[in-house]
């Protein structure tokens, strides 16, 4: 039964996946980008193909409900523009107060928009990936975020795409607020298997006064995700270790089982 | 067994694992990703050779293990410890009956993400677990057991739509051909 092709056969494909899981992270990466670049073309067309049906639906829209949506825009887009007026002065004068008590000028993030090409195929994993790569000026551990909410941190970089690491995944923790009168701080974990919008905050000291409701958001300590991003909201609270601490159930405000675009945030 | 069905198979596999990064319905409806390079592994292990088996096994988990979170080559291994031992036993298999193909389609299906993740967690990986896991396991083997005999009825219907056929032998001999005189051609 067992001939010498077959011993052959197996040793190749035994000595090739530990030559694989022995080499360095960063060849690692590497090789992995060489591969992923296989599947560009059928990204390509996978988008395009997603793209079809929403460009086919505005060239049949009615030119009445057009013109609806033009005014629509301006309007909000005045509004916008209003507000980012009152906004400019405000930060002057916050400049202004920083520089009279002589504080470090806080630099303003901004925001590149990305589209979420894939999802991972693997169901231990919580990542996405999104065509914005080194390229675009993208690096390790830059935030990702949604207009809703928290979505991620950027794990990988290779030339036009990246791998984003989402809230919820165990290899995504986020250094947390309650906005409660105590402002209680916790480190937002890996939540169920299968509910994608659950996720657990736990580390809240034991006196923690946590209430359905209240907003969660990211603390700013630990360097990767600037202060008041709004991550979600408490749903319920226990003590755990015997009462050594707290712990919450936070229901994301971004909806992460259906991302289509998502913001990279850039300091 | 000729090339063009290596080559048919491996672009499955590409195709499979496009498939799964990209369509969020399963995961949607189910709960779960399914994974569909076990019943491609069993469809290989079942109708080519043992190189076929290996090739798909260290190209498919490169593949998979490239658009995921994994290490890279963490896939190779438990596709190949399901391929290869149904590939050595597989003349005592009832390999054309779907029932078999079904139950074949599901060990596949149940062992290869079992063996990854016994894998990936004795190498010290944080991984998302629980009892949702449970529930995702059994989806990937149910939906896997159905889906080998329609990837055993795919690839059996490109394999003769796109690959050519081997020749048919009949009992014709050219050596025994009865040659006719100059008279009776004639006539």
């Amino acid at each position: 039964m067992f001939k010498q092709k077959n011993y052959l056969a197996l040793g190749v494909v035994v000595i090739v996946a530990v030559v694989l899981l022995s080499l360095p992270t960063r060849a690692t990466a590497r090789l992995k980008l060489a591969v992923g670049s296989w599947f560009l073309p059928l990204f390509g067309l996978a988008g395009a193909a997603q793209q079809l049906p929403a460009d086919l639906a505005d060239s049949v829209l009615p030119r009445r409900e057009l013109l609806q949506q033009v005014d629509t825009l301006r309007r909000e887009n005045q509004q916008l523009r209003s507000q980012a007026v009152q906004s400019a002065a405000i930060a002057r004068e916050n400049d202004q107060l920083h520089a009279l008590l002589n504080w470090q000028k806080t630099v303003p993030w901004k925001l590149k928009l990305a589209q979420v090409v894939m999802r991972d195929p693997a169901n231990w994993w919580r990542s996405i990936q999104i065509d914005l790569g080194s390229r675009d000026g993208l690096t390790n551990d830059m935030p990702v975020i949604t207009a809703a909410g928290l979505v991620g941190r950027v794990s990988s970089v290779s030339t036009t795409h990246s791998q984003v690491v989402l809230v919820g995944d165990p290899n995504c923790r986020v250094s947390s607020l309650v906005e409660n009168a105590a402002r209680d701080m916790g480190v937002l974990i890996a939540g169920g298997t299968l509910d994608t919008s659950l996720v657990e905050l736990t580390y809240l000291a034991s006196s923690a006064n946590l209430k359905p409701g209240q907003s969660v958001v990211t603390s700013g300590l630990g360097g990767v995700f600037p202060k008041g991003i709004p991550i979600g909201q408490i749903v319920d609270s226990r003590a755990v270790e015997y009462g050594l601490y707290t712990e919450a159930r936070v229901k994301l405000n971004a909806n992460l089982g259906s991302l289509e675009q998502v913001w990279v945030l850039f300091k | 067994m000729n090339i063009f069905q290596t080559i048919l198979i491996l672009a499955g596999a590409f195709l499979a694992v496009f498939g799964e990064a990209t369509l969020s319905a399963p995961r949607v409806f189910l709960g779960a990703q399914v994974d569909l390079l076990p019943a491609l592994m069993i469809y290989a292990a079942l109708n080519t050779g043992l190189v076929t088996v290996a090739l798909l096994a260290v190209l498919g988990g490169i593949w998979f293990d490239t658009l995921s979170a994994n290490p890279l080559g963490i896939s190779i291994l438990p596709l190949l410890a399901v391929g290869f031992p149904i590939c050595l036993r597989r003349d005592l298999i009832l390999r054309d009956l779907p029932f078999a193909q079904l139950v074949l389609g599901a060990f596949a299906s149940a062992a290869v993400p079992a063996l990854t993740l016994l894998m990936l967690l004795s190498g010290g990986a944080e991984l998302l677990l629980g009892w949702g896991t449970l529930w995702q396991w059994l989806v990937m083997a149910a939906v896997g057991a159905v889906a080998t005999p329609f990837v055993f009825s795919l690839m059996n219907a490109c394999s003769r739509a796109l690959g050519y056929q081997p020749r048919i032998e009949n009992s014709f001999r050219p050596d025994r051909e009865i040659r006719h005189g100059k008279i009776l051609k004639r006539l």
